[in-house]
C-alpha cells in the first residue's frame, strides 16, 4: 500500500535529517522523503502532526522466551510488545531452551517470527554447544540459518583457550562475536555490585574487576585473532574507560548498554527490590554517570532493552534466588527519551543509539530512511507521559523496576516492511 | 530514582515488623531496651509467664537450622503465654515445590499472628513483610531471626542491652568487633545499633578477606592488626568463624586464624582493665576465643543468653501491641 | 491532697495487720506506698508493682511506653498484702495487680487502699481504706503527680481516653 506520513518531524540520524518532512512508503520500501516520487498515488495518509517520525527502532538484545520458556512469554506476546514499543528489528540471545546451537531451531524461530508479521528477528547463535563453554558450534550452518552473530548470552566462558579458539574460528569467516565482559570466576555466586548497598543488604558481590579483567582479556584476544567483537552490556566506569582507550588505539570494537543501567544504580535496590536483580548488576552512581558520558561521547554505540520477561514466581523470591532480568521492549524508547532530555542530548543523537548505530552492530541495512531502505518506521508522540503499570504493557513480562513511574513517549504507529502493524 | 518504603514502621511510625536495625530510630531502639528490663526479672520468678500474648499464635519458621535461636524465641513466646509452633523447613523451599510465599499464605490461613523467620538468603523476611502488607494482612508481624548475612536484629538488640547493662552509656565507648564481618549478620546489626545510639568508636578487626570492601561507610574503623585494634577498648565482641570459611580461599586454617585473630588473655590485656568480652554463640573454643577467656571474669557471654530472652520478649510484646 | 492522705493514713493505722506488706501500683500508687511506709507506725516493708504486662487493654492500646520493673522485697506467698493505688475508678488496674501478685505466690490476704475513690466501677472491686471520695465527669481524669522535691499533688485533667 502506498502510504504518506505527513506533517511529522522527520528524524533520520544517519542522514542528519531533523525537520518537518513527509515520508512516502510503498512496496515495502521508503519511496521518497519530502517529495513523492513521480506517478505516486497515496492510498493512505498518516497524519503525524505533533509527532516524531523516525526509523523503526533496533533492539540489540531482547529475549523472546521461545523456544522453551513459553510460560514466561511467547513470540506472539513479545512481538506485540516490540511493535508497541516502536521496535521493528531485534536481536535475540541464544539462551533459549534448547539453546540456539542447532540450525533447525534457528530456522524454526525465524519462520515463526516471519509468520507473525511483526518485527524482524535476528537470532544470535550460541558460540559453544549448549552454551557450556567447551565445544564451538557449527557457526557456518548457524549463519546460513540466519544467525547474525555468536555469543554465550550470560553463560560464563571461563576457559580462555576455548574463547581464543572460538574467536579465531569466527574471525576466519568474518562472523561477529558478541561477548559479555564478565570474568566467570570473579562473578561466581555474586548477585550485586561490590559496593555499599550489597554490603548493607548482605548480598554476595560481583566486583567491577570482573568486568575490567574480562575486557582486558577480550581486547588482547581480539587483537590476536582479528575477530569482530561486540561487547554486550557495559556496567562499570572503568569498563567505559577501557573501551574508550581501545577505540582510540584503533581497535574495531563496539559495545552496548542496557537502558536499565542508564537510569538505575545500586541504591535503587532499596529493600531487596527483585525488579532490580539484573545481570550485570546495577552498579554505583559514578558508574552510571560514566555510562551516560560514554553514550554522549560515542564510546558506547547502542542502547538496548535487554528485554527479559520473568514470571511473578521468578521474582517473588529472596533477592539472590530471584531470576535476573527486566522487561523492557516497550520502555526502550520512553527511557531513552528521558535520558536525552535529562542530559540535554539532541533527539537525533539519542535516536541514533537505537537506529543507525544499532543497525551497524547487527550488520543490517536498517535504521535509516533513505529512499530504497526497508520501510520500517516508528511514529511517536514525544511529549505525552504515560504510567508504567502491568496492564499498560503488552509483554507477558511485567517485571520492570520502573513500575508506577510516569515516562515520556508513546508510539502511535509502527510500520514494518511498509505495512502499519501497530497503531494507537 | 526509585522510591523504597521501609516496611518496618507503619504509617504512624510505630514498629510493625522487626527486620533490621538499619534505619531504626534511636528512640525506638531505646524503648525496646527499656522494655526488656522488667522482662529480665520475670525470669527470676517462680511463675515466669505474663499474659500479654495469650491466645496469639507464633510460628517459628526456620529455613536454616538453629536450635539455640529457635529455643530462645520459643521460650520468649511461651513466657508471654503465646502458643508456639516450630517449623523446620529444608534449606530450599523451592526444591520442595512450595514457594516461600505459598508457605506463608498457608500459615496465615491457620491464623498465624506472628512469624519468627530465619532464612539463608538476605531479604527473605523483607519479602514476607512486603507480601503481607500487599495482601492487607499487616496485623501479622514478622521478626527477622537472621537472614543470610544481612541482619539479625534481635541479636543486635541483646548485644546493645548487654553493653548498656555493663557500661551504662554508649557515648564514650570504644567497641571492637573481631572476625568474619563480611559474612556476619550479627556484626552488621550491631554496627547499625551502635552507631545509631551514638557510639563514637566502632572498630572492625579482621583479615582483608573477611571484611567487606565498603565496610568503612558503615561508620567503622578498620584494623588488620588485632593488637592495635583492641588497644583501649571497652567492649570486645568476638564473631563466630564458620568452618566453611576454612575451605575455599578465604583463610588457610583455624590455627593460623587463632594466631592472628583469636582472643587470648594476652591480647585482651591491651583493652581497658574493665573491658567486657561478648560472643553471639555458639563459640569455637580455640579458634576465635581462648577457653580461659571465654570462661574468665571479663566474659559476659552467659548473661547475653539471659538478656536474649528478655529482649525477644520485649520485641514481641511491642509488636503484638501495635 | 494532704487531707486525703491524712484520712487514708488514719484509716490504715486503725485497720491493717501489724505484719502487713505494702505494695504500691506504679506510678501514683508507688509514690503513695513509699510515703505511707514512712508515715505508718510499725515496720511495713514496701514493694512496687508495674501492671503493664497484666492490663486488659493491651490488645487495643499496646504496651505502655514506659514499663517499670516490679520489685517485691518480700515473699508474696503466705503474707498479708495491702495494695495501694492513687485513684480507684473502673477497678481494672487493681484486677491486673491482683493477677500479677498471684503469679508471685499465694498471699494470705489482700486489702486495697486508695487515695481517691471516684466511683465508676466496671468490676466488683472495693477499697477497704479510702482517703477521699470524689465525683468527676467521665471525660476527665484525676492525676497524682510528683514534683522534683518529692511533694505530691492531686489534680483533675482533661483526659484523652486513658483508662485508670
Amino acid at each position: 500500500m502506498k502510504i504518506e506520513i505527513k506533517n511529522g518531524r522527520l528524524i533520520d540520524p544517519k542522514h542528519g535529517i531533523d525537520r518537518k518532512a513527509s515520508l512516502f512508503v510503498g512496496a515495502g520500501k521508503v519511496a521518497g522523503v519530502d517529495e513523492a516520487p513521480p506517478g505516486w498515488r497515496t492510498a493512505r495518509i498518516v497524519d503525524a502532526s505533533g509527532l516524531v517520525v523516525c526509523p523503526g527502532l533496533i533492539d540489540v538484545s531482547a529475549r523472546l522466551r521461545e523456544p522453551g520458556f513459553e510460560y514466561k512469554a511467547t513470540l506472539e506476546s513479545e512481538m506485540q510488545a516490540a511493535i508497541a514499543g516502536g521496535v521493528t528489528s531485534l536481536a535475540c540471545p541464544p539462551d533459549t531452551d534448547p539453546v540456539l546451537d542447532d540450525p533447525g531451531l534457528v530456522e524454526m524461530l525465524k519462520h515463526r517470527a516471519r509468520s507473525l508479521n511483526c518485527a524482524h528477528v535476528y537470532p544470535i547463535g550460541a558460540l559453544t554447544v549448549g552454551l557450556k563453554g567447551a565445544t564451538i558450534t557449527e557457526m557456518g550452518e548457524l549463519a546460513e540459518a540466519g544467525c547474525i552473530a555468536f555469543s554465550q548470552a550470560d553463560a560464563p566462558l571461563a576457559d580462555t583457550q576455548v574463547l581464543w579458539r572460538a574467536m579465531q574460528y569466527a574471525a576466519t569467516f568474518g562472523y561477529r562475536v558478541w561477548l559479555r565482559p564478565q570474568d566467570a570466576h570473579l562473578a561466581r555466586g555474586g548477585v550485586a555490585h561490590d559496593g555499599e548497598v550489597a554490603m548493607r543488604l548482605g548480598l554476595s558481590v560481583i566486583p567491577s574487576a570482573a568486568e575490567t579483567i574480562a575486557l582486558d582479556t577480550i581486547f588482547v584476544l581480539a587483537r590476536a585473532t582479528g575477530a569482530r567483537v561486540h561487547l554486550s552490556r557495559l556496567s562499570t566506569r572503568e569498563g567505559v574507560e577501557r573501551v574508550r582507550e581501545a577505540k582510540r588505539a584503533g581497535l574495531e570494537v563496539s559495545c552496548d548498554v542496557s537502558i536499565n543501567h542508564v537510569h538505575l544504580c545500586e541504591v535503587d535496590l532499596g529493600w531487596f527490590n527483585t525488579h532490580c536483580r539484573l545481570t550485570p548488576p546495577l552498579r554505583g552512581v559514578r558508574d552510571r554517570e560514566a555510562l551516560r558520558a560514554g553514550l554522549a561521547d560515542g564510546t558506547i554505540d547502542a542502547i538496548c532493552s535487554d528485554h527479559t520477561p520473568v514470571d511473578e514466581d521468578g521474582k517473588q523470591l529472596p533477592f539472590a534466588e530471584a531470576e535476573p532480568g527486566a522487561t523492557g521492549l516497550e520502555l526502550l524508547l520512553p527511557l531513552t527519551l528521558q535520558w536525552a532530555s535529562a542530559d540535554r542530548i539532541p533527539l537525533g543523537q539519542a535516536l541514533s543509539k537505537l537506529t543507525v548505530d544499532a543497525a551497524r552492530i547487527v550488520g543490517i541495512d536498517a535504521g535509516h530512511l533513505a529512499p530504497g531502505a526497508p520501510a520500517d518506521v516508528c511514529v511517536f508522540d514525544a511529549d505525552v507521559y504515560w504510567r508504567v503499570e502491568p496492564r499498560a504493557l503488552k509483554s507477558q513480562g511485567k517485571n520492570t523496576p520502573f513500575l508506577g513511574l510516569e515516562v515520556p513517549g508513546k508510539v502511535r504507529y509502527t510500520l514494518v516492511g511498509g505495512a502499519v502493524v501497530f497503531e494507537a | 530514582m526509585l522510591k523504597a518504603v521501609n516496611p518496618q514502621l507503619n504509617a504512624d511510625g510505630a514498629l510493625q515488623h522487626l527486620l533490621t536495625l538499619e534505619g531504626l530510630p534511636a528512640d525506638v531502639i531505646g524503648r525496646i531496651l527499656d522494655t526488656a528490663v522488667p522482662f529480665v526479672s520475670i525470669a527470676e520468678r517462680d511463675v515466669k509467664k505474663v499474659p500479654l500474648l495469650r491466645g496469639k499464635t507464633v510460628f517459628n519458621l526456620f529455613f536454616e537450622n538453629s536450635t539455640r535461636t529457635r529455643t530462645t524465641f520459643e521460650i520468649a513466646a511461651k513466657r508471654l503465654s503465646a502458643d508456639v509452633i516450630n517449623l523446620n523447613i529444608g534449606v530450599s523451599s523451592t526444591t520442595k515445590g512450595e514457594t516461600l510465599l505459598d508457605t506463608i499464605d498457608n500459615l496465615v490461613a491457620m491464623n498465624a499472628d506472628m512469624f519468627v523467620v530465619r532464612h539463608g538468603e538476605s531479604g527473605a523476611p523483607h519479602l514476607i513483610a512486603q507480601h503481607l502488607s500487599a495482601s492487607e494482612r499487616s496485623h501479622i508481624h514478622v521478626i527477622n531471626a537472621g537472614d543470610g548475612r544481612h541482619a539479625h536484629p534481635t541479636q543486635g538488640l541483646l548485644d546493645l542491652f548487654t553493653i548498656r547493662h555493663y557500661k551504662k552509656d554508649f557515648h564514650g565507648l570504644s567497641v571492637a568487633i573481631v572476625g568474619d564481618v563480611l559474612h556476619s549478620r550479627v556484626a552488621r546489626s550491631l554496627i547499625h545499633g551502635l552507631t545509631t545510639l551514638g557510639t563514637p568508636e566502632v572498630r572492625a578487626i579482621g583479615p582483608q578477606t573477611l571484611l567487606p570492601t565498603a565496610v568503612e561507610s558503615l561508620g567503622v574503623r578498620v584494623y588488620h592488626d588485632m593488637r592495635e585494634g583492641l588497644a583501649g577498648c571497652d567492649v570486645v565482641v568476638m564473631l563466630r568463624l564458620q568452618s566453611e570459611r576454612m575451605k575455599g580461599s578465604l583463610l588457610p586454617s583455624a590455627g593460623e586464624y587463632f594466631k592472628h585473630y583469636g582472643l587470648t588473655a594476652a591480647k585482651l590485656a591491651l583493652a581497658k582493665p574493665d573491658a567486657i568480652v561478648m560472643h553471639p554463640g555458639p563459640m569455637n573454643r580455640g579458634v576465635e576465643i581462648d577457653s580461659a577467656v571465654a570462661d574468665g571474669e571479663h566474659s559476659v557471654i552467659l548473661p547475653q543468653v539471659t538478656f536474649g530472652i528478655a529482649v525477644r520478649m520485649a520485641v514481641m510484646s511491642i509488636l503484638a501491641g501495635s | 491532697m494532704e487531707a486525703a492522705l491524712a484520712t487514708l493514713a488514719a484509716a490504715m493505722r486503725e485497720g491493717i495487720a501489724p505484719d502487713a506488706k505494702l505494695v504500691g501500683i506504679y506510678s501514683g500508687g508507688a509514690w503513695l506506698a513509699e510515703r505511707l511506709g514512712e508515715v505508718l507506725p510499725g515496720d511495713h516493708p514496701v514493694g512496687y508493682i508495674d501492671v503493664s504486662f497484666y492490663r486488659d487493654d493491651y490488645g487495643k492500646k499496646g504496651l505502655r511506653t514506659h514499663v517499670e520493673t516490679t520489685t517485691l522485697p518480700f515473699e508474696v506467698g503466705g503474707n498479708r498484702i495491702v495494695l495501694i493505688d492513687d485513684v480507684l475508678f473502673t477497678g481494672r488496674s487493681v484486677r491486673a495487680a491482683i493477677n500479677e501478685l498471684f503469679d508471685y505466690g499465694r498471699p494470705e490476704s489482700i486489702e486495697l487502699a486508695v487515695l481517691v475513690d471516684r466511683g465508676g466501677r466496671e468490676l466488683p472491686i472495693e477499697a477497704k481504706y479510702v482517703g477521699a471520695s470524689v465525683s468527676v465527669p467521665p471525660e476527665r481524669s484525676i492525676v497524682l503527680s510528683r514534683h522534683l522535691d518529692g511533694s505530691l499533688e492531686l489534680s483533675i485533667e482533661d483526659d484523652a481516653g486513658a483508662v485508670r
